[in-house]
């Protein structure tokens, strides 16, 4: 399941011809292919330029940085960035924030998408399962930008038609998005609106893989449809469920910046700004690089030390991780 | 041919045997399984049909909460406003520039990798894939990147859009994979053999054999550069150079309306105006991309599954 052990046979010729083979691997692979030698060279400058000089430039985390001296030549002020951002009261509401953001999302979010799957794979393939599969699949397409508006449109308290729902009941129409209790719910919810069917996909994909003599087994042993559910579609899919959760509690600190971004409106901040919005803020409307990259950095460090965790700890108690 | 024929008979009236077989408590289960799949089609249709139906229906209805689910009063008032904005057009004509030349870009890059880490005879593939792998588990962040856009001197130009967003390591993987299991080694080596070099190869040969994933690479960042709204944020000042996507914020969540002094009723008219436009903008910017979705999300969804087995 790992991108890198894939290829592993191939960097390791039998151990009484080590080092110089190597060497003249690399030489004659370099004649034979110089073409595709070349042919990489404009990605990978793209890497360096654009994905790993951020990374050295990260370092005016620890500067005071200012345009005149440039990122080398401003002068270093070791933690001081750091410190100002821990230091300040919003700190700890806005690793709240992301936080629960983030689990929320994953507590509804994780296991809806299987049960889609677990339910899509029970009925018969025909013209209802497709149509359902396309529906749910479809908004998966649909812009941050027009989402939102949605969601602004429909929850308007003037004219939002969740609003005249409700006003059937009597029940005075409310402003979901100038309310800070509802922002979580609203982030979520449209999320699994917009994503449940595209992550479905990947299950149902894995629900096709089982091992039909399974199924075989269960019928012949008279289990029932439930029963056939919980002892082999739901085993078959713990491999793939694994990984997503991996990857999806390992970023739990990294939230989009997209969709919060957008939904935030100043009376809904005091739970809407998260560390992605506030890095934005700091760092080009206010201009104080440094403290946003302080912030930024802080966040990914964090980011990668849960995904390692994460990772290593799925590892030992099921054997097998992401890598 | 019998035979076979008669084996397919067989499996068939195995099939329908054992749906009779089916228990009480199995067909219930399974009732209960399509009014849950009823239930998600219905919740997941109405907000797109509302939105579509308050399009197409009067500023007055709009305004007034008459629509519910079907188009109150006909009209199309509210794409001719939105067709007859300058702005809007200007978003439509750069969004289109952006994600014709971005999925260019993108898919030649990912290629120009992606064919050569396929290859186990290419020395290095392992740490160039690390290379890549690494920018997926950390990144500079806002701020460093931002840096360097501005150090190329691509701020304020279309190329912020196209160049630091180009190639995506998950696009890298799907497309190395499919390379691998379906360009065989042989086909390169006999290639090899007559003096057919990498590159002519890669294109007369390996090109034509991978449309299907060349398909999947060019909707994937297609999609990903019509949808997208961060970078044109950040990295855009002129208003002649956003993308559809900013423009829609500005005019759909910041709510910006020119108003300057008039009557009530103009007044009166132009939010009403205003209000409609909102739907017939959000149809018109989704329009491309769910037309072209029941043709592309079968190459999506084996997109999906290529990169998943590898990833």
């Amino acid at each position: 399941m790992s991108i890198l052990e894939a290829n592993k046979p191939a960097l390791q010729p039998s151990p009484a011809i080590a080092k110089t083979s190597q060497f003249k691997l690399a030489r004659r692979s370099f004649k034979r292919h110089w073409q595709l030698y070349l042919l990489v060279l404009p990605p990978i400058a793209y890497f360096i330029i654009f994905k790993y000089i951020p990374i050295s430039n990260a370092v005016i985390a620890f500067k005071d940085y200012n345009v005149v001296q440039g990122i080398w030549g401003s002068p270093w002020v070791g933690t001081k960035n750091f410190n100002a951002f821990f230091s300040n009261p919003v700190f700890w509401t806005l690793l709240q924030n992301t936080f629960f953001l983030s689990l929320y999302a994953i507590v509804v979010g994780f296991p809806i998408p299987i049960i889609l799957a677990l339910a899509l794979n029970e009925i018969r393939q025909g013209f209802f399962k497709r149509t359902v599969q396309m529906v749910t699949y479809a908004p998966y397409f649909i812009s941050t930008v027009v989402m939102v508006s949605m969601i602004i449109l429909l929850l308007s308290p003037r004219l939002g038609i969740i609003n005249q729902a409700l006003g059937v009941f009597g029940i005075s129409s409310i402003d979901f998005l100038g309310n800070p209790d509802f922002f979580r719910h609203i982030y979520v919810w449209s999320d699994v609106w917009q994503t449940a069917g595209y992550s479905a996909v990947i299950y149902l994909a894995a629900l096709a893989g089982i091992d039909p003599t399974l199924y075989e087994a269960a019928k012949v042993d008279g289990a029932s449809r439930w029963q056939k559910i919980v002892n082999v579609d739901l085993p078959g899919l713990v491999p793939t469920a694994t990984i997503i959760l991996v990857l999806s509690v390992g970023n739990i600190m990294a939230v989009g910046f997209e969709k919060a971004f957008l939904l935030q409106n100043p009376l809904n901040l005091s739970n809407s700004e998260i560390i992605s919005t506030y890095v934005y803020k700091t760092g080009l409307l206010n201009a104080d690089y440094s403290l946003a990259t302080a912030v930024g950095l802080f966040n990914s460090v964090i980011n990668l030390v849960l995904l390692l965790l994460v990772n290593g700890f799925i590892k030992r108690i099921s054997g097998s991780g992401l890598w | 041919m019998f035979g076979i024929n008669a084996e397919v008979q067989q499996k068939r009236q195995l099939q329908r045997a054992n749906r009779v077989k089916e228990s009480v408590g199995d067909r219930i289960f399974l009732g209960f399984i399509y009014l849950f799949l009823l239930f998600l089609l219905a919740v997941i249709l109405f907000p797109l049909i509302y939105i579509v139906s308050s399009s197409f229906s009067s500023p007055l209805a709009v305004s007034s909460g008459q629509v519910v689910l079907w188009p109150v009063d006909f009209s199309t008032r509210g794409y001719e406003v939105a067709l007859s904005n300058p702005q809007i057009i200007t978003g439509y004509g750069n969004s289109l520039f952006y994600t014709f030349f971005g999925t260019i870009i993108s898919v030649t890059l990912t290629v120009a990798i992606a064919y050569p880490l396929s290859k186990k005879t290419f020395f290095g593939r392992n740490i160039i894939m690390a290379f890549l792998v690494l920018t997926m588990l950390f990144n500079g962040g806002l701020i460093p990147t931002y840096l360097v856009v501005k150090a190329m001197g691509m701020l304020d130009t279309r190329w912020a859009l196209l160049i630091p967003a180009a190639i995506g390591v998950w696009q890298v993987i799907i497309a190395r994979t499919f390379f691998q299991t379906n360009i065989p080694d042989e086909l390169a080596e006999a290639a090899e053999l007559d003096g057919c070099g990498d590159l002519r190869f890669l294109w007369s040969v390996v090109l034509p054999l991978s449309k299907p994933i060349i398909a999947v690479l060019a909707l994937m960042y297609a999609i990903y550069q019509w949808n997208s709204y961060f970078d044109a944020l950040i990295y855009l000042k002129s208003p002649d150079l956003y993308p559809l996507q900013l423009i829609l914020r500005s005019i759909l969540i910041l709510n910006t309306t020119t108003s300057g002094s008039m009557d009530a009723k103009t007044m009166l008219e132009r939010q009403q105006l205003a209000d409609l436009l909102k739907y017939s903008l959000i149809v018109i910017s989704s329009l491309p991309v769910l037309i072209i979705y029941p043709f592309v999300s079968r190459y999506f969804t084996k997109g999906i599954l290529i990169g998943a087995v590898k990833g």
